[in-house]
């Protein structure tokens, strides 16, 4: 009776406790800040106490009211989930701390961001715990719609036409889901991801259906060529936005893909998983490229998300051959880019903040004035470029391997081409941080926690690559990546 | 045909009339009612398709889904509205940029 109660308030509490902390900071917006903190503090503490039962237990099932899968809605947590939910919790923590810093100056801003931002992580936590489709494109609106209010908050043209196309093609998405949604449950009356695994059979309904469900999660996730609305919103967002958005929401959309993709789609799929490396393929080559010319600090880390975006595509046709090494790899990639492009994304804050541009050609000797910022930024880079030991560098090892292995030469050259041109875009960066510029500026001073928060986040990312086999072996609790159907035999 | 598939095909029009608009009018207003369009397709096939059982009764499931479907769609369509109005206010025209203009 008490286990039963602790399993459910531990499934639970990752939803609720960020869900009441919105409710709570809407309502008082005095105390917005001292709320939002402890509701994100308390979210990562009953995400940690997960961990312990997951390796003890196994995956963990809750039906929600009791009523069941056919009709209720069911959690389920895996240790793909759990190890979402703490990229979530972590990373969400930093930017918390961060926001409470950037904010500080302007309560206007200060009531406006903490209740969205907090219903973002309601809606982050209960998409990578929710095993139902239709719960799941609810999750997907609701993410979508906080991450476009938050994108809109600083106000100022950029900013909410950034927004405007954000929401566009955030609806666009979900809509596109929605339907994909409505052909499975017509063909096989269950929106339960365990008894569709069941059910699914390779017919015209299933394949229209992961088209659609594809395409609209692809177009959230802005993979090449969808990524166009990308750049402009975020790097027209407020600092901690930019870093909410580039490592955690994107994230969101591309768990669901895998998850569908493992679970679903991945025995009926034919070449679909060739076209998607092909995609991502080309996503590391183009945002790598963009990145390399941009001129401003912000759409180049923007551009960045877009090529490492990419990367994570990779695993798709990889993982035909070497299923659970490519999975684990890209799963590696994604958790330590959400660090180090938090982090990156931070520090273009504190910059900004600390001489009113981003412009990178007039850094003008940041390393002398701002040392802790541009040590986190060339720590974060060292994870995206890949270099050991970091975390970017164990998951594009083991994406190369997968692809070594398997003699598919060409996923291997793309993923070293993508390392070399990620090394010559973040040293752009640090090479202009060294040199004086032309037009030197008024410097403002930067709030002592912005630069250790993104500092922390970045050695975060750098530490992923030290600690190899918790993570690995978290990921591969409740076997997500073994779990093959046999309905699509026949 | 039977109504069902009708009402089912019917959906799948207006989906794709919808998504049609979305693309082609630049106008923001237009766009946002593009996707009420698109989204009361979405809702035409998912009470369209509803199974029936052999009394005739049709599954409930797809209407709870429709309504909680209204509910995500009337939320998006107010944010999009008041934020077409800010994006009128920030830059005097009610409609996106080109990438080219900026």
């Amino acid at each position: 009776m008490d286990t039963a109660v602790l399993v459910q308030s531990g499934l639970t509490a990752p939803i609720l406790l960020p869900l009441i902390g919105a409710l709570l900071a809407f309502v008082m917006r005095r105390w917005a800040t001292p709320i939002g903190l402890l509701s994100v503090v308390a979210l990562l503490g009953s995400v940690i106490l997960q961990v312990p039962s997951l390796f003890a237990d196994g995956p963990q099932r809750l039906a929600v009211g009791g009523w069941g899968a056919p009709l209720g809605v069911d959690l389920y947590a895996d240790g793909l989930s759990v190890a979402m939910l703490l990229m979530t919790a972590v990373v969400g923590l930093g930017i918390s701390l961060y926001a409470a810093a950037y904010f500080r100056d302007t309560p206007a801003r200060t009531q406006a961001f903490w209740p969205l931002w907090l219903l973002l992580l309601t809606a982050l936590n209960a998409l990578f715990l929710s095993a139902d489709i239709f719960n799941l494109y609810v999750t997907l609106e609701i993410l979508g719609l906080s991450a476009v209010a938050l994108t809109a908050i600083v106000g100022g043209a950029d900013a909410l036409v950034g927004a405007m196309r954000y929401l566009l093609v955030s609806l666009l998405g979900s809509l596109a889901y929605l339907l994909g949604v409505a052909l499975l449950y017509h063909a096989y009356g269950t929106v339960d991801i365990a008894l569709l695994a069941e059910r699914i059979a390779a017919e015209p309904a299933t394949w229209a259906a992961m088209g659609l469900m594809s395409a609209g999660l692809m177009l959230k996730t802005a993979l090449f060529p969808l990524h166009f609305w990308l750049p402009p919103a975020h790097a027209s967002a407020a600092a901690p936005v930019s870093a909410a958005l580039s490592a955690l929401v994107v994230k969101g959309s591309f768990y669901l893909l895998v998850r569908f993709w493992v679970e679903l789609f991945g025995e009926i799929a034919g070449g679909v998983a060739t076209l998607l490396g092909l995609l991502g393929a080309a996503a590391v080559l183009w945002g790598s490229i963009q990145a390399l010319i941009q001129t401003r600090l912000k759409l180049l880390i923007a551009y960045s998300t877009v090529a490492q975006i990419g990367y994570l595509f990779l695993a798709f046709p990889l993982a035909v051959g070497t299923g659970i090494m490519a999975w684990s790899g890209v799963l590696y990639l994604a958790l330590s880019h959400a660090l180090a492009k938090a982090a990156m994304f931070l520090v273009a804050g504190n910059l900004l903040r600390f001489g009113g541009h981003d412009r990178i050609a007039d850094l003008d000797r940041v390393v002398q004035r701002l040392p802790l910022s541009m040590a986190a930024f060339a720590l974060a880079g060292v994870s995206i470029v890949g270099l050991p030991p970091s975390g970017g560098f164990i998951g594009k090892w083991l994406l190369l391997q997968s692809a070594l292995t398997e003699g598919r030469w060409g996923w291997a050259i793309v993923i070293v081409l993508g390392g070399v041109m990620a090394a010559a875009y973040v040293f752009k960066v640090v090479g202009h941080a060294f040199t004086e510029s032309e037009n030197p500026h008024q410097a403002q001073p930067v709030p002592a926690t912005m630069e250790w928060v993104a500092f922390a986040l970045a050695a975060a990312a750098v530490l992923m690559g030290l600690i190899v086999s918790q993570p690995l072996g978290l990921l591969e609790i409740g076997n997500p990546f073994g779990i093959q159907t046999e309905g699509a035999a026949p | 045909m039977t109504p069902a598939v009708f009402y089912a095909l019917t959906g799948l029009g207006l989906f794709v009339l919808g998504l049609y608009a979305l693309i082609v009018h630049a106008h923001l207003l237009r766009k946002i009612l593009a996707f009420n369009v698109m989204g009361s397709g979405v809702f035409l096939v998912l009470a369209g398709l509803a199974g029936r059982t052999a009394s005739g009764i049709p599954d409930p499931v797809p209407h709870a889904m429709v309504i909680t479907g209204i509910v995500v769609a009337v939320a998006a369509t107010a944010l999009a509205l008041s934020l077409m109005l800010r994006v009128a206010g920030a830059t005097g025209r009610v409609r996106l940029p080109d990438e080219h203009e900026r």
